[in-house]
């Protein structure tokens, strides 16, 4: 129960931080790699609470692609002129206080909602972990995945695709000018049009046009 | 404090979500940051659900979980394409620069 505790306020610290630094780092660089640290100490704490396969989803999905996404994405947009300009423009420090008030609210709401929670006394003992029963966390997640939630689930997968072809449209773009190899016009080339004959006049020579 | 119990977990998803909103709000540097803190509060609402899952021993919470994530990954994909379409075509992705609208 101690180590649960140890862990817990390790891991929660760490995240509560990097969070902050997410949006406080002046450079976008540094707020991807907390947001980075902020991920793998969630889904440690999901390792940890009991949910394993959600919390190496969340590695793989987060840290493996979302992540590197965004790296990508500021590292060709090389934004790194612009990272000293934080809370600068006086046209837009007129939306910090408001802001910070709407968040506060937010903030105290939220956390009068979780301690005015009554919880019943026996809510505990009555929760089984799937582990006593013999089946992992997978199995059983799998189990309700694929029988109850199959449409669902399926929807998500168009969802994902949907999202595939989306990027691809909107950042496809046709270029001017680059030679590219058709393939087409290789194989359907004929020989009338490939080669020529010419009546060569003595002590002329022969202009080729290109 | 030394007994960790379902309202530690929820909150830290609150810290963590109102982190997010704050995020939202002050950030005038790019939008990337803007969309990485929309990631965060999905990131709260996450944790939310799963520490609800573990505790009432209810697996639905942890189904949405994996629901949240193709959504977000998806949202991801979308919004850096557009961030990447709106650099080429202006030049600049810095939030007060984009007022096109007059908003």
């Amino acid at each position: 129960m101690i180590a649960h505790a140890i862990f817990f306020y390790v891991f929660s610290v760490i995240a509560v931080v990097s969070a902050i630094m997410v949006t406080v780092s002046k450079n976008t660089v540094h707020s991807v790699f907390f947001l980075i640290l902020d991920f793998i100490s969630i889904s440690c704490l999901f390792i940890m609470i009991g949910a394993e396969f959600l919390g190496m989803i969340m590695l793989i999905v987060y840290v493996g692609a979302v992540a590197v996404l965004f790296l990508f994405v500021v590292m060709m947009l090389n934004v790194a002129q612009q990272k000293n300009q934080w809370f600068v423009s006086k046209d837009s420090s007129r939306h910090i206080p408001i802001g910070l008030l709407i968040s506060v609210i937010i903030f105290f709401e939220l956390i009068i909602v979780i301690g005015g929670w009554k919880y019943k006394p026996d809510l505990f003992n009555s929760a089984k972990s799937s582990l006593e029963n013999g089946v992992s966390n997978t199995h059983s997640l799998g189990q309700v995945l694929y029988t109850d939630y199959i449409h669902v689930f399926q929807i998500s997968g168009m969802i994902l695709l949907i999202a595939m072809i989306g990027a691809i449209v909107l950042t496809f773009r046709q270029r001017e000018g680059v030679k590219k190899q058709s393939y087409l016009k290789q194989i359907s080339r004929e020989r009338t049009e490939g080669v020529e004959v010419l009546e060569v006049a003595s002590n002329k020579g022969v202009k080729i046009d290109d | 404090m030394i007994d960790i119990g379902l309202g530690h977990y929820l909150t830290l998803g609150v810290v963590i979500f109102s982190i997010g909103i704050i995020g939202i709000f002050l950030n005038r540097k790019n939008i990337i940051v803007i969309l990485m803190s929309i990631e965060l509060i999905l990131l709260a609402v996450n944790i939310n659900l799963v520490s609800f899952s573990i505790y009432l021993g209810d697996l639905s919470g942890q189904v949405f979980t994996l629901f949240i994530l193709t959504v977000a990954a998806a949202e991801a994909a979308i919004g850096l394409a557009i961030i990447v379409v709106y650099f080429r075509n202006s030049g600049t992705i810095r939030v007060e620069e984009i007022d096109k609208l007059k908003g």
